[in-house]
């Protein structure tokens, strides 16, 4: 397999895991992109992110990086945003104010529920280790990123927002915290949102990002 | 709910893995990394290295081990020891680190947590607290390794650094460090009832039992193994098969 992946460096958060991670389940190379140059070339493209969500749009549009992966997705390629990458996705987030995102897959992004957490023993900061699912029984992974894994499949999650996509077609899985189901995985053709951290899910998020690297150019229609 | 996390933690002194007896007595084990990646193979949901003498001497050894752990260990990986400064949480975090655990300067410097979790968010800043029993009741918040009195109530301490932008506490009692008998579990009950943040006990861990009463007692949110796991005498994946025989919910290894 020759499998190249370039990821967004827009100092938001740390990429070495990322990165190594990407590596050891084959990327042949392994761009960091800094600015919108790199994205005409890319064939699948990582938006990662830690920290918050204002901070990071903002981070995106002094690069020039804002616009260019909207035209990026537009071009069909893979893109995977991971944590606050993926709720950079969506339309916009409630995190401190109102701040409106990349609006790739149609939805906005909101806090989890401190209160109807803790009556479930569950705390935000959501962190560890949840099973992830589909949202109903009718729902497959096949063809999906999430094909090499199965349903109840634990990954590492550390957020305090969630998204909640309009179209529930855009759901690929989800999981519970304080008793209610959140969107883990969202997908919309080839925009692809991951709310835990597949590079520290150790096995299964691996074979995620391997499922990943084995994208490519969606066949316009 | 979220699953209980089994965190095999790696005392480090210079390039070696190490592990005492009530934080003293220190004896070599062997590489961190090889017990690193037996325990990331066995299903360990998280890595804790605390290198045992950097707050000593100010320094720190484990940015290479670091480095090496996340080149090939896809779990999350915490860091303590020795950790002073912005410049420093900057510098594991680089290495690969995820969350950084301070003790000794946040006592000395409370604000430090405050910047930590302005700079990098409160998720990668823990408060680790080492807690030594009063004689009168309660325990007092140690630093330098369990060697230090510093007069500030454990729990009270751990609620402040919460407050402070603190995401996580990791609550190691010195009475219990080492001797296998137990987690102090009143300690880590009035730490959990106390904090709206998780939880880690570490400390005296001895067999599955101890696991088991300090997530149910204890409210623990993770638990912090070592001897246990170092000396053979169980696998990550027996203490997990024992959480959840339990009623325990975990991460199957």
């Amino acid at each position: 397999m020759n499998a190249s992946v370039s990821i967004v460096d827009y100092d938001c958060g740390n990429l070495r895991s990322l990165h190594r991670a990407v590596a050891a389940v084959g990327a042949t190379s392994v761009q960091m992109v800094s600015s919108s140059h790199g994205l005409e070339d890319a064939e699948r493209l990582i938006l990662p992110g830690v920290g918050a969500f204002g901070h990071a749009a903002e981070a995106l549009e002094q690069r020039g990086l804002f616009q260019s992966i909207i035209d990026y997705a537009a071009s069909g390629r893979p893109l995977l945003g991971i944590c606050l990458g993926m709720q950079l996705l969506f339309d916009e987030s409630d995190e401190m104010g109102r701040h409106p995102g990349l609006g790739l897959i149609p939805g906005r992004v909101v806090m989890l529920d401190a209160q109807q957490a803790s009556q479930h023993g569950d705390k935000v900061p959501n962190m560890g280790w949840l099973p992830i699912r589909p949202p109903s029984p009718e729902v497959t992974w096949e063809g999906t990123i999430l094909s090499p894994l199965c349903v109840g499949e634990y990954a590492y999650f550390v957020h305090s927002y969630a998204a909640c996509p309009v179209d529930s077609n855009h759901v690929t899985a989800v999981a519970d915290h304080g008793g209610q189901p959140f969107c883990a995985v969202a997908s919309c053709g080839n925009v692809i949102g991951c709310q835990f951290h597949p590079e520290k899910s150790a096995v299964a998020g691996l074979n995620i990002l391997r499922r990943f690297l084995a994208m490519t150019e969606a066949k316009k229609g | 709910m979220t699953s209980v996390r089994v965190v095999a933690r790696l005392d480090v002194k210079g390039a070696n893995l190490i592990k005492g007896i009530q934080l003293e007595g220190l004896r070599v084990v062997g590489d961190p990394n090889e017990y690193a990646r037996s325990y990331y193979a066995q299903g360990a949901d998280e890595l804790l290295y605390i290198d045992a003498v950097a707050s000593l001497y100010g320094r720190n050894n484990l940015l290479e081990i670091v480095k090496r752990t996340t080149d090939e260990i896809f779990i999350p990986v915490t860091v303590g020891g020795g950790v002073r400064s912005i410049d420093d949480v900057r510098q594991l975090l680089r290495a690969g680190a995820d969350k950084v655990a301070i003790n000794t300067a946040a006592i000395a410097r409370p604000e430090l947590i405050t910047e930590a979790a302005r700079a990098f968010g409160s998720q990668c800043v823990v408060i680790s607290i080492v807690a030594k029993r009063r004689t009168g009741g309660g325990w007092e918040a140690y630093t330098e390794g369990g060697r230090e009195r510093t007069g500030l109530d454990a729990v009270e301490w751990a609620c402040r650094a919460v407050d402070l932008g603190a995401g996580e506490v990791l609550i190691t009692s010195v009475d219990q460090e080492g001797g296998r008998q137990g987690y102090d579990i009143e300690l880590t009950a009035a730490t959990s009832n106390r904090c709206a943040v998780p939880v880690i006990a570490s400390g005296g861990a001895g067999a599955v039992d101890h696991l088991r009463s300090v997530v149910r007692d204890g409210g623990a949110n993770a638990v912090a193994v070592a001897s246990i796991l170092h000396f053979k005498q169980a696998s990550v994946s027996d203490l997990k098969r024992g959480l959840s025989e339990a009623g325990i919910l975990v991460r199957p290894a």
